[in-house]
């Protein structure tokens, strides 16, 4: 396979370490002096220096063969959505990968069309949430292109849902509830589990439908 | 009619100039509070601190009911995405977008982006400049 890494700071160049390890065909591209030079005596003829926004240095890198995949790695956001779209929409790129740097583009990302994307901060926050949960609903997965998420909720014993089952209660339209964790141990959740105190439930649902969720299985 | 021109460097401010004497109703954007001086010392309209990426300080400059947008902060990228921000997200039909990179220039007009490129104007008119040089007859001959 062929892949074009844009970005060598640490993230960029230890993924394109990694592929190369893999046996993987690779052109890393790194605009800063200083990062090339440090780079260049490792990766030898796989990194080319240069602004990866520019299209002749994307040529140079390869771009029109095309690559089968385009990863966009620098740590600016307004780069890497470019670089994503010149790859995509010039150079018939199939496939690419975007970072996000500040959460708060991510909306961005997703109104040019571009995924999919990773975001550290985003990823530590999910993981913050679950470990020490200060919300009711944590958010576990999205699946951008399906319009789903899967999201975990605990039942208390004030929970409305408390001591009723699955089949009793009134879900909203287009959420299912898809496991109970009880004791350390997962069941699929069907129409006769009875829901109890301390239970932690999987739910998958469409995005915007948490504040109905809540309603039906945390309070009435 | 009402404008929003986001970047209020010696561009922008003469462009949000020029659109106020016109009787536009203009909304300056810039990350650097100190460019307002650059709008002179009575400035009319409104002139907001912040990146142009942020789509709460795009809210609060007024583009929901803009008519024009005018991109032309010092990052070529970024006023790619501002621009595209612009015309998808808040279906601004009116968005111009200065770029200094002719080659991007070309891609992102040919997908719908009003671009401008003062690269490309300086070129064609420098070489216009040479071809209007009276040389030599020995020299333009040889």
């Amino acid at each position: 396979m062929y892949v074009i890494v844009a970005g060598g700071g640490k993230v960029g160049a230890n993924v394109a370490r990694s592929l190369l390890r893999l046996g993987h065909e690779l052109t890393l591209i790194e605009q800063r002096s200083d990062r090339f030079e440090r780079l260049e005596d490792e990766f030898e003829h796989q990194i080319q220096r240069g602004d990866a926004t520019e299209l002749y240095v994307l040529e140079r890198a390869g771009i029109a063969r095309p690559p089968d995949i385009v990863l966009a790695l620098t740590g600016d956001d307004e780069d890497n959505m470019v670089i994503c779209q010149i790859a995509k929409e010039k150079y018939g790129v199939p496939k690419v990968i975007a970072r996000v740097n500040d959460p708060r583009n991510q909306a961005h990302f997703d109104l040019l069309g571009i995924s999919p994307t990773v975001c550290a901060t985003s990823s530590i926050m999910a993981l913050v949430e679950h470990e020490v949960p200060e919300h009711d609903l944590i958010h576990l997965l999205e699946l951008r292109r399906e319009n789903l998420e899967i999201v975990e909720v605990q039942i208390d014993r004030d929970s409305p849902s408390a001591g009723k089952r699955v089949e009793g209660l009134s879900l909203p339209e287009g959420a299912r509830l898809i496991s109970v964790m009880r004791n350390g141990r997962a069941e699929i959740a069907v129409g006769a589990t009875t829901l109890e105190a301390g239970d932690q439930v999987l739910a998958i649902l469409e995005p915007g439908k948490e504040d109905e969720l809540r309603r039906v299985l945390l309070r009435s | 009619m009402k404008a929003l021109v986001v970047g209020c460097g010696r561009v922008g401010s003469s462009i949000a100039l020029e659109l106020q004497r016109e009787g536009w109703d203009v909304a300056v954007v810039d990350e650097n509070e100190d460019a307002l001086s650059r709008l002179g010392d009575h400035w009319p309209g409104s002139f907001l601190v912040g990146h142009g990426m942020d789509v709460d300080l795009l809210r609060a400059a007024g583009i929901d009911d803009a008519d024009a947008v005018v991109v032309a902060t010092d990052g070529d990228n970024t006023n790619i995405v501002i621009g595209q921000v612009a015309q998808k997200r808040f279906d601004i039909q009116c968005v111009v977008v200065r770029l200094l990179d002719p080659a991007r220039a070309r891609f992102y007009s040919e997908r719908g982006l009003r671009t401008v490129c003062p690269t490309s104007v300086a070129i064609e008119t420098l070489i216009e400049a040479v071809r209007a040089c009276e040389l030599p007859a020995t020299t333009a001959a040889g």
